[in-house]
């Protein structure tokens, strides 16, 4: 499966209940820092199921994959 | 005793002879009202004995992660509970990489390990890598593999690798403190066998691992003392998971003082915005820095965080005059 996200730095936080940057859970609240580092970060963990994800960053993008969820560029 | 600036002007700019670690330390200890005009004298001496063209270069990172190092700076140390998952790059997509980069009008893309130092998996991975560029893409190939032996050096000249990369992160007083499974002398001997080579050298390091000024300063004189072709110039993004995440980034006018310092200690060196730039200095912050010394940048993302988009910087260049240097001026 694939997905393609317009954004720079991140997934859709909505796509699912985990923090994809620090993996903890969204409803805990406190991802002020995660929101504003995700400008100049590709996502880490997978939003659906926080897996870390195999991400690759190139010179003008990013690929994030989780096993479970598939790819998602950026 | 003479004022530092008035002693730099005399000395670096109008003789060619960077400061020594005395004088790098008396610029770091400069006042903030004193940094504008460090500043002016640093973009002096990059004009004077560099010229007003920028080289720009785009990296890639060919194994991610996993590696048995611990620089405590490190995202890719498979030793700290980082999220950084080990990952290999395959060749096409490798190849789309330079592509990319000299899309921007890069003149090097250099491709990098996350390793101690590269065994047979990884030296056949960039054999592969770099004749696939070759056949696709016109741009200097650098590489960064982490310690070579002589037989690896070799090897690298005979693939035509341009400039090779390796950072002694910070001063030697200081390394101690921040990588413990290797020496800073190790370092430096894989940069002597570079260099006896004949291929370029590529060493820099990063600013605020927590060393001290005068650390910093040791660092500048021991760079110099090195004389590379390039210095990368990194700024400290204080990576979750790492022993120093929780480090605050270096204050700006710290960063800023750090780059006229270094160039006024290497008035002729490719000094190189590398990472942690945007985060310690925002978007004003490269504007500083390149009328202040510096004459390269990183454009594009970096190993495993994101810088800002090539366009911005390339606007950039374009608006302070500073022409990007051209392939057929550095072959």
């Amino acid at each position: 499966m694939e997905t393609t996200e317009p954004t720079r730095g991140g997934t859709d936080p909505a796509a699912g209940p985990w923090c994809d940057r620090c993996g903890r859970a969204l409803a805990d609240g406190g991802h002020e820092e995660c929101a504003a580092a995700r400008r100049l970060e590709p996502p880490r963990f997978c939003p659906a199921c926080r897996r870390r994800m195999r991400v690759q960053v190139l010179p003008a993008g990013w690929t994030a994959t989780c096993v479970e969820h598939g790819t998602t560029r950026g | 005793m003479p004022d530092i600036l008035d002693q730099a002007r005399t000395q670096v700019l109008d003789g060619g002879v960077g400061l020594d670690e005395a004088g790098v330390l008396a610029v770091l200890r400069l006042p903030d009202d004193r940094l504008s005009a460090a500043l002016q004298l640093a973009h002096e001496v990059r004009m004077r004995w560099c010229g007003p063209e920028v080289e720009v270069e785009g990296i890639v990172s060919l194994k991610t992660g996993g590696c048995p190092e611990d620089c405590h700076f490190c995202s890719q140390s498979g030793l700290f509970a980082s999220p950084v998952r080990s990952v290999w790059l395959d060749i096409p997509s490798l190849v789309e990489a330079a592509k990319q980069t000299a899309k921007t009008g890069a003149t090097e893309f250099c491709i990098v390990a996350a390793v101690r130092g590269p065994d047979e998996r990884l030296m056949r991975q960039l054999r592969e890598g770099v004749a696939a560029i070759r056949a696709e893409v016109e741009i200097n190939i650098a590489a960064s593999l982490g310690i070579l032996t002589q037989a690896q050096v070799d090897e690298l000249v005979e693939l035509g690798i341009h400039r090779y990369n390796h950072n002694l992160e910070t001063s030697r007083s200081y390394f101690p403190n921040v990588v413990t499974t290797h020496s800073w002398e190790e370092r430096w001997e894989t940069l002597r066998m570079v260099r006896a080579s004949g291929m370029e050298v590529c060493c820099g390091g990063i600013i605020g691992l927590g060393e001290t000024v005068e650390q910093r300063a040791e660092f500048a004189a021991q760079l110099a003392e090195l004389d590379p072709h390039e210095v990368p110039l990194n700024f400290l993004n204080p990576r979750p998971g790492t022993p120093l995440g929780d480090r605050s980034p270096v204050a700006p006018r710290d960063a800023l003082r750090a780059i006229a310092a270094f160039r006024l200690a290497m008035p002729r060196t490719i000094l190189r915005y590398a990472g942690g730039r945007e985060i310690t200095l925002g978007d004003l912050g490269t504007r500083d820095g390149l009328l202040g010394g510096i004459n390269a940048v990183i454009v594009g993302n970096y190993l495993t965080t994101l810088g800002r988009p090539a366009s911005e910087d390339l606007a950039l260049l374009a608006e302070l005059k500073m022409p990007v240097k051209a392939l057929s001026a550095t072959i």
